[in-house]
């Protein structure tokens, strides 16, 4: 930046890298959680290229100590838990967001509805109550113990225990948009309740829905690993962080390094989302932010 | 107040219906036979049948609600298919440990997170502040089950202090059961922690910014009095809400928490149940967690009026 005052090009250029770098400056959390993920999201991508065969049994090598072969050590059935952990990335990532797409859609359309109609609004708030009622965990065990394990099944089941939360959040957002004399004026002036619901209110609902799924995405990564912890998860041939640990329980006290490390990439994972949703929080609603 | 309470009492009756038919229908709108699946693969068609007339599924659907309804009304959360004891008698076997898990936990939280929060607020951006909100972002992320082995592998299996797992019943005496639920007290605590600590912080900032306790320290209270008595009483209310959403994350920690460190508690029973797909266990444990969970709301709900008397009316 040494010639700065020579041409009009860079004068022009500086106070818009400026603008960039104090955007980068104020949104600190947003940024570092973004780039923890994104190399988090490069490792899914490359597991094939990163890591060995997951799946590929050695009874000679079992509980090995991480090593320079084995980075994170061998669990008792002498597989390599680096690239078992590698692996467990995707199904970490792919569950957190399909859990935030679902629960985000549904809890979206059960709350405009509830927000709009009167009659929908008494019947379903009682069902989310109910559903608030009976706690995640258990909810999803029950549905899962009732399927066949697979991880649609998986999705559907923590999915499932999220849409309430979801559903009250827009119903409030549609709630006090809907006293506002906009809205009073599109329905004085004859404008079919489909299109307003689309055109005046669901715009309102997306900032609060983007931090509330950021949160359901990080709450169903742990969820998922509390499942398949407990057995009642992902189906054990797939190696998903959870199932790791799982299978790290018997042998933890000669063999902790099977539990530690899909563990701590589990922490660093739900840490970079938690940080990108207080980050978004924090910049789309100063109010909210300025009480936490 | 009494008609507040009332109110309060009668409003749990919807949400406690819902669960009731919610707990009673996934078992009928799950596709296929739910005898089977709950038989498991290698049954044989004996097998199923059995498991379908002890759950009663081969009679129609509205008697068997009926039945399942007016049992529930009774205190009855029905059989275990396997161990043929009522769901109740196992509950009441495993309810110490859970129970003693829960209030050591809500004991450690509440006593540890409260003042982190206050000295927070009070030295707003300092290093000590950074260290608490820094504490409560990690706190949440960390996942219940690593900060258990963590704990276990420092002080139990390398330091010695505490066992490693397992519980002592209150009957063997009192000091063993506060040594085997130390750790897990401390591991399921440690979000319940995080979350308690920012809110609190949070609420207390807001209290503190307000004219009277300007005038506090104005007319020379104490900092401590100030602290707590002005300030923490006001600042109660979003506090002694999180602290009731926080047990039910408790809940759902409960069942983890007693994997790891092996106590033979409510949670175990859930795991155990899964295990052996034995569903009416499941069941009657969702509502009876379910149960515990609106009757914490409703605590809550009550204590509003010993913070803030204007609910009261």
């Amino acid at each position: 930046m040494a010639s700065t005052t020579a041409g009009l090009p860079v004068t022009t250029t500086r106070p818009r890298s400026n603008a960039v770098w104090t955007w980068v400056r104020r949104n600190k959390t947003i940024v570092g959680g973004s780039l923890i993920l994104l190399a988090l999201l490069a490792i899914a991508l490359l597991a094939p290229w990163l890591a060995g065969d997951p799946l590929q049994f050695e009874p000679t090598n079992r509980l090995k100590r991480p090593s320079d072969q084995f980075w994170f050590g061998t669990d008792q059935f002498g597989r390599d838990v680096y690239s078992r952990v590698i692996y467990g990335t995707r199904i970490s990532l792919i569950i957190g967001f399909s859990v935030a797409v679902v629960a985000t859609f549904i809890g979206l359309v059960i709350g405009v509805l509830c927000g709009f109609y009167k009659a929908v609004d008494a019947v379903m708030m009682r069902v989310m109550d109910g559903m608030m009622a009976i706690p995640a965990i258990l909810l999803a065990i029950a549905l899962i113990t009732l399927m066949k394990a697979s991880l649609m099944i998986v999705v559907i089941a923590i999915a499932i225990p999220e849409i309430p939360r979801v559903a009250r959040l827009v119903r409030s957002v549609v709630l006090s948009v809907r006293s506002r004399p906009y809205i009073e004026a599109a329905i004085s002036s004859g404008t079919r309740n489909g299109r307003i619901m689309v055109r005046h209110i669901l715009p309102n609902t997306v900032a609060p829905l983007i931090v509330q799924a950021t949160y359901v995405c990080a709450s169903a990564i742990l969820t998922e690993a509390g499942l398949s912890f407990l057995g009642a998860g992902t189906p054990p041939e797939i190696p998903s962080w959870g199932n790791v640990i799982s299978l790290g329980r018997t042998f933890f006290q000669i063999a902790p390094w099977i539990i530690f490390f899909p563990g701590i990439l589990l922490a660093i994972t739900v840490l970079a989302i938690n940080l990108v949703g207080d980050g978004l929080r924090d910049s789309l609603d100063p109010r909210i932010s300025r009480r936490m | 107040m009494t008609a507040y309470i009332l109110r309060r009492l009668i409003a749990t009756i919807p949400v406690m219906i819902v669960v009731a038919l919610f707990v009673f229908f996934l078992l009928h709108l799950t596709p296929g036979d739910p005898a089977a699946v709950i038989a498991g693969d290698d049954a044989s068609p004996a097998e199923i049948e059995g498991i379908r007339r002890k759950l009663g599924l081969d009679r129609p659907v509205w008697e068997q609600f009926g039945v399942y309804i007016w049992n529930l009304l009774h205190g009855d959360l029905g059989t275990s298919i396997f161990s043929n004891l009522p769901v109740m008698t196992l509950v009441k076997q495993r309810l110490e440990p859970s129970l003693v898990l829960a209030v050591a936990t809500l004991v450690v939280a509440v006593a540890f997170a409260i003042p982190m929060g206050v000295v927070a607020a009070w030295k707003a951006d300092t290093t000590i502040d950074r260290v608490v909100m820094g504490f409560s972002v990690l706190g949440f992320a960390v996942p219940v089950f690593l900060v258990g082995y963590l704990l276990i592998y420092v002080f139990a299996i390398q330091l010695r202090w505490l066992p490693v797992q397992g519980y002592r019943p209150l009957s063997e005496g009192i000091v063993g059961t506060l040594r085997s639920i130390a750790l897990p007290a401390f591991a399921l605590g440690m979000a319940y922690m995080a979350l308690i600590a920012r809110i609190t912080r949070a609420s207390m900032l807001e209290v503190l910014s307000e004219d009277y306790i300007r005038t506090a320290h104005a007319k020379g209270v104490a900092t401590r009095s100030v602290l707590l008595r002005h300030a923490l009483k006001n600042a109660a209310v979003p506090i002694v809400t999180v602290i009731g959403i926080g047990l039910a994350l408790l809940i759902s920690g409960v069942v983890i928490t007693e994997t790891v460190f092996n106590i033979p508690g409510l949670g175990r029973l859930t795991v155990d149940a899964i295990l052996k797909r034995d569903y009416p266990i499941i069941q009657g444990l969702i509502i009876l967690f379910a149960g515990a969970k609106v009757l914490v709301n409703l605590l809550i709900d009550i204590s509003y009026t010993f913070f803030d008397p204007r609910i009261r009316q």
